[in-house]
Formats: C-alpha cells, structure tokens, sequence
C-alpha cells in the first residue's frame, strides 16, 4: 500500500470544495482559550544527519552483553524471516484497515492469528490484539463485569503473585468504573497462591479472579484447584499467562473442569524484539460464550456469492462505530504489525518448534539455577516449581551484586527488592533458549566472585 | 405496511405491551422496528428477579446491520423471559407479536400502562417517522 501525500492542490481543492480557505479554519470551533500555540520543551525538528548521529548516541546508552532478565519481556531467537517478511510494504501497517474487507491480505494474517492464539491457548475465540498484556488484562476484567451476570459485586479477586505493573494498570483501568480490586497473598514458602487463603472469600460475591501462569515469580501456580475454586463461587477465571509456556503447560481452556474463561497476556515473547520496552502487542482470547463481551476486531471466514473463500470483520455490534458508548471499549484497534510479525513467527516454528523453545527455556533456566544455587550464599527463594524464570535470595545487597555483574557484561536479571516488594534482596533471574552453556557458565562464574566479595 | 394490532400498548421506542390474563405485562418489540433492524442475530435479555423502571434499558437486540437497546415500558419486576430466542432470534422477525415476544414484567404500578399509546397513535408515530 503505497504512502501518497496529499499535494497542496489537492489540499486547495478540498478546501475549495467544503468553502474554506484555509487549514486552520477547519479548527475554528475550538475556543481560543482552549489553544495551545506552541508546544514547550519540543524542539525544532532535525536533519537527517543530526537524527542519525542523535540516535546513535541514545543506541549507546542501551545495555549491551548477556541478558538475563525476563519480569515480563523476555529474549527469544526470532528467525530473519519474520521481519523480512512482516516488514513489506503490503504489511507494513499498524492499523486497522476503515474499508476493512478490501484487504483481504491484512484480514486473512489476522484470522490466521486467530487461530493460533486460540488454538495455543485452548480457547474457542480470540480477538485481533491489543496495545500489551496489561491493556489486555484491563480489558479482560471489563469483560468480566459485564459477562457475569450472576455477580452483582464488580469485584475481582487478584493473585499477589501478578506482575506489579500489570497490578497497577488493572488498578488505572478499573478504579473509575466501580470495579474493586483484592489482592490475595502468596505463599512465603511455595511463591504461589494456596487455596486457603481463599477460604474467608466463598460466602461472598466474586466476580472474577485473576491467575498468573507462570507468575510473576517465575513459579507454577495450581491453576485446576485455583479455576474449580473460582467456578464453584460462580466467579469468572481470567488467565495471565506467557505464550511459550501454553506451549509446554497446560492451556487455560483446559484449567480444572471447566476451563478458565479468559486468557490474555503479552504477546512479545512472540516474535517482537525486546526494543527497549515496545511496541508490543497484547492478546486475549475466551470461551464463545463470552464472545458478545470481547473488545476489539475479530475476523470471521466467509463465502461470496460465488462461493469463494473470503474474510470479514465479524460480530461488528459490539463495537463502537455501530454501538457508540455501549460498546465493549473503546477500543477498535489492534498492534496490526507486531501480529503479523508474531504470525509469521509462529507458522515459522510450528507448534512441535514452539514446543522446544519452551522446553529449552525450561531447561536453560533449570541449569542456571542449579549453577547458581551452588555458590554460596545464593538459595532458592520458593520451593514451588517455576517455569522459565526463577527467584533467588542473595547474601548481598541485590543492587551492589548487579552493578558489578553489569561492569562483566551481564545483565544478570530483574531486582525484587523494590520498595512495596513484599520480599528483601531478591532476584528474579531468566534464561531462555538464547543462552548457551558457555553463557551459563560465564555468569555462575562472574557472581561467584561477586558474592566472595572480590 | 407494518402490522399493528389494535389490542396492544406500544411506546415510542418501539416496544409493544401486553396485559396477560394472570397480571403479568408482555413486552416485545414491533413489526415495524423488527423490520427496520433486519434480521436478528442476538437477543440479550434481562435476568429474571431483577427490577426494571419504565423507560429504562433492559436489553438488547443485534441484527446483521445494527445493534439497538431495549426499553422497558413500565416498571416492574422481570419475572420470565423467552429462553426460545437464545437459539432462534429470527422468532422475533417472523412473529414480533407472538413468539417473538421478549419478556413478562410483574408490573409496580398498572396505571403507567395508560401512558403507553394506543394502536393509532403509533400508527401515526410510524407514519411520521416514515416521511
């Protein structure tokens, strides 16, 4: 699709064509108080030259060497092909197409995204994306509300092991809508939540509860007794979970007898480099009951007229260009590019591919633990199982021991020991499938000496 | 030309009202708005128990074109509503004024049944929003 600007003749022509003379009458309805006329602290704009040599010296400033850190956005080989491809000009566009059925092209990666996503997390619909896990969670609990109709409370139950940031936008999302959020604690000991401290909730009314899989500790949560807790309280389940890991664990479709009813999370570890924190992209998918209830564009297959094979925006009444204020959100749009690029990332591996990405992030992770809990003063935060990242407790301050750990080229994972954190110089460590036994190796060494003191 | 039977209540907003024989109230909505709607895909009814207020929103009907709330036309408790259109909304596109039908209020006050217009003056409604 190419980019063609208007020309100032076409602009004059249009003006022309409506009675106005110039741009800026356009604007004429908005109060002049309401103005702003010049933007403080943005500069005049760059040449090329200078945006290049600018860029390249804030490039300098990003950390370089092994990366280890994981707390939500996590370091995965993506194939060359991924971009190559998801970078054409055909795709190469973030938005949502207006005259959505004249590209076909866009409509038939995202019900191919679909697919996928629903397929990868035992669902039976999910939508086109959203702006990142944390939105998507957002926008999960609204779903909730509104499909519980059981629950008159608006009150959702949230583990205390969700990642904190996912916590706080929740809090941004709901906290205007009469929506009450209640953290459950974790367990010191194990790192996840028991069933127990669920008890002093079963007379009242939950509208939902939110599980973490993995969690923001890196350990397994018991997501069948958490799920069959919740139904059992006529709650909703939404499940938070990483999308490699759906690949190895249990999907949430099928969490204890009935399924967790909505999956969302961050779809990055699909496919999207880690850049500095964005853009990523966010996905959720949930049972077809609740699909009435779901924000966003969803792509349906169809037939024409002459009985072939065509795509289309389907269940539009939910939206806001035909319900207006009673849609399911005001968002229609979707991360069209970090999608395509996660599709083609996906078709590339395959599921049997995914699977082993997932098994050697197990497996790379499980290692380094092992190397790293033989130093001495370096433990096992909890004993639950973990997945791909894991908790340890050092004998030294957390930040003295990175610092140095970066000075050797190794950014050697996620401090816990923040203020708010209910847990003292902890570290949250991550190594994916990216990680040789060198690299492994390399960082045991580097925090042995490190914790020696040296 | 939409049908309009001249035994039943209707309100502005299109629904229709019937007194039942056992003191309940029956809602739909009309011929005319099933028409202008197209054919339904959805029907979101209220939950049964819950209490209504006259010119409230009490659900929703979808077709393949648009999606348009429900009023509910008096005040009352909802004491039924029309499991069948959760597997065939079409009912209330072939027979907006029999099985069709929405909803069954309990009504609070039967005296807010004579605000609703009578067979004639929503032909006139009908009529004038048609021109």
């Amino acid at each position: 699709m190419p980019y063609i600007p208007h020309t100032k003749e076409d602009v004059k022509e249009m003006l022309a064509a409506i009675g106005v003379s110039r741009l800026q009458d356009l604007f004429d309805e908005i109060p002049e108080s309401l103005r702003i006329h010049s933007l403080e602290g943005i500069p005049e704009g760059l040449g090329e030259m200078e945006t290049a040599r600018l860029m390249e010296d804030k490039a300098k400033q990003d950390a370089r060497g092994l990366c280890f850190i994981g707390a939500g956005a996590y370091e995965h080989h993506i194939p060359a092909a991924v971009w190559k491809v998801a970078t054409r000009g055909e795709f190469m566009t973030a938005y949502t197409p207006y005259q959505a059925e004249a590209s076909q092209g866009t409509l038939q990666v995202l019900y191919e995204y679909q697919t996928m996503m629903a397929t990868l997390m035992g669902m039976d619909v999910s939508n086109a994306s959203l702006y990142d896990g944390a939105s998507a969670l957002g926008e999960a609990a609204l779903m909730a509300v509104r499909a519980n109709r059981h629950s008159k409370s608006k009150k959702l139950l949230v583990a205390g092991t969700l990642h904190p940031h996912y916590v706080q936008t929740l809090q941004s999302i709901v906290e205007t809508q009469n929506i009450s959020l209640e953290m459950i604690p974790f367990d010191k000991k194990t790192g996840c939540i028991q069933k127990e401290v669920l008890a002093p909730y079963e007379k009242e009314d939950i509208t939902a509860l939110v599980i973490s899989q993995p969690n923001f500790f890196g350990v397994l949560e018991e997501v069948d007794v958490l799920t069959n807790w919740a139904h059992e309280q006529n709650a909703l389940v939404i499940g938070v979970v990483n999308p490699v890991a759906m690949a190895l664990l249990k999907e949430p479709g099928q969490w204890g007898t009935k399924g967790a009813d909505i999956a969302c999370g961050e779809g990055q570890p699909l496919g999207i480099p880690l850049s500095s924190g964005g853009p990523y992209f966010g996905f959720i998918t949930c049972k077809e009951a609740l699909v009435r209830q779901m924000p966003g564009r969803i792509i349906g297959r169809t037939v024409d007229l002459e009985g072939k094979e065509g795509f289309s925006l389907t269940l539009q009444a939910r939206e806001q260009h035909i319900r207006r204020s009673k849609a399911t959100s005001n968002i229609c749009t979707n991360q069209g590019l970090a999608v395509t690029a996660a599709t083609i990332h996906m078709a590339l591996l395959g599921f049997e591919g995914l699977k082993k990405v997932a098994k050697a992030c197990y497996a790379n992770t499980h290692a380094l633990a092992k190397l790293l809990t033989a130093i001495p003063g370096v433990s096992l935060c909890f004993t639950g199982p973990y997945f791909h990242e894991v908790t340890l407790n050092l004998s030294r301050p957390v930040k003295d021991v990175l610092k140095g750990l970066l000075k050797e080229g190794i950014q050697g994972g996620f401090p816990l020991c923040e203020e708010g954190s209910p847990l003292e110089n902890a570290l949250l460590v991550c190594a994916t499938e990216t990680k040789t036994e060198e690299d492994l190796k390399q960082f045991a060494k580097a925090l042995e000496g490190l914790m020696k003191g040296v | 030309m939409s049908q309009i039977p001249s035994e039943l209540r209707y309100s502005k907003s299109h629904e229709w009202v019937r007194m039942d024989s056992d003191g309940l109230v029956i809602v739909g909505i009309t011929d005319h708005a099933q028409a202008l709607l197209g054919d339904l895909v959805y029907v979101e009814l209220p939950e049964v128990e819950t209490a209504v207020k006259a010119g409230e929103e009490a659900g929703v009907v979808e077709s393949v074109k648009a999606a348009s709330d429900i009023y509910s036309p008096i005040s009352g408790d909802i004491v039924e509503i029309n499991g069948a259109l959760a597997a065939k909304p079409e009912l209330v596109n072939d027979d907006p004024y029999g099985l069709g039908w929405l909803f069954k209020i309990a009504p609070e006050d039967e005296s807010e049944l004579d605000e609703l217009l009578d067979a004639a003056s929503y032909e006139d409604l009908v009529e004038a929003e048609d021109h």
